[in-house]
């Protein structure tokens, strides 16, 4: 949203993906890392488990830019199949998505159906991941039962969007992400 | 309401005759604080006391609300709560849906009362739908399709670099 009036703008970046892939710990990781003067507070709506809930929130500050205070703010869905009512709702307003994908081959069906549901949600608003920003993580290289990322890419990104591998526990390929969906973000602003 | 469009933009003609809305709202109700928020969970405005909260957290939380008690009132039957209460010891909050897109937080204390907010919230109400349906009209008819230039975008892109480089 470009607000004239106050001079601010603010994208929002939501983070999809099967439950326990990851997508909370990737904000984790940004909330730890960039400049406190940069970000908000880390808001989790989380079960007692620490299992996402409804979401994860952080805005993090681009500072202002040409006059225009920017602002994005991140956003994770709970992964967890029955929480689609929840899902759908963080999906409102969306400017790019982020999908973490597990690479374990026992999350395989996992990630694909999880894909699949992005796909039916965005659709439901008249969205099309195909054409808006969007990158894919495939997250926990690092574990040994990781599927190849050739067979990765054929299941989940046959139209050959950005895809970075990641680590996400150690913060590795996290902010390559989030600079390449927000860089698309912006770019759609032109 | 028209103009679904994932992004908008707001102009400053829009938010002089919000913030007019918005003071009178405050003036008669003698409610403290009245913010605008997005159904994405963005705030669009404020006016009236300036709370010492966080206000992109508040703004996100509140969305988040709405949409939630919105799910809530399709399971009993209804098609949405178009106002939601909530009661404090001290502080209470009085949110009101506008054309289904924006929602109008009022935050009030015992200076004022429920029935006062409620009644003053029902006609700023009405007043706001029309205001944002003329909005949304202009956006839709691309009117108002202000884009950034490129030299913003530019820069814009420095400092994502700058903020999240390889670390």
């Amino acid at each position: 949203m470009i607000n004239y009036a106050s001079r601010e703008i603010n994208c929002k970046i939501v983070y999809y993906g099967p439950g326990l892939g990851g997508k909370t710990t990737n904000l984790e990781y940004v909330y730890e890392k960039v400049a406190p003067e940069t970000r908000g507070k880390l808001i989790s709506l989380a079960t007692e488990a620490e299992r996402t809930l409804f979401f994860d929130f952080l805005p993090v500050d681009l500072g202002t830019i040409r006059g225009f205070k920017t602002r994005f703010h991140l956003y994770t869905v709970p992964g967890q199949v029955y929480y689609n009512a929840s899902r759908k709702l963080i999906l409102k307003g969306v400017d790019g998505v982020v999908f973490v994908a597990d690479s374990q081959l026992e999350r395989y069906d996992a990630n694909i159906e999880a894909m699949h549901n992005l796909y039916d949600n965005l659709a439901e608003q008249g969205m099309d991941p195909r054409g808006m920003p969007f990158v894919i993580q495939y997250n926990k290289r690092d574990l040994p039962n990781a599927a190849r990322v050739e067979a990765l890419q054929r299941a989940l990104n046959p139209t050959a969007v950005p895809a970075f591998e990641a680590v996400a526990t150690r913060g590795t390929g996290v902010f390559d992400t989030l600079k390449a969906v927000s860089k698309q973000v912006i770019k759609q602003l032109s | 309401m028209a103009g679904q469009a994932a992004s908008w933009s707001f102009e400053e003609q829009d938010a002089r005759r919000i913030d007019h809305l918005l003071q009178r709202l405050l003036g008669e109700s003698s409610a403290r604080c009245a913010l605008l928020v997005d159904r994405s969970g963005q705030l669009i405005t404020l006016a009236g006391e300036r709370p010492a909260f966080d206000s992109t957290a508040f703004a996100s939380l509140a969305a988040a609300d709405f949409s939630a008690n919105d799910q809530l009132a399709s399971m009993i039957g209804e098609q949405e709560f178009s106002s939601l209460f909530h009661q404090g010891e001290k502080e209470s909050m009085y949110l009101a849906d506008i054309g289904r897109r924006v929602i109008l937080v009022v935050l009030f204390d015992d200076r004022a009362t429920l029935g006062m907010v409620r009644i003053k919230v029902r006609h700023a109400v009405r007043e706001l739908t029309t205001l944002f349906e003329q909005l949304f009209q202009r956006l839709a008819e691309g009117t108002q399709a202000r884009r950034l230039e490129t030299s913003w975008i530019d820069a814009a892109e420095d400092e994502i670099d700058r903020l999240f480089g390889t670390r």
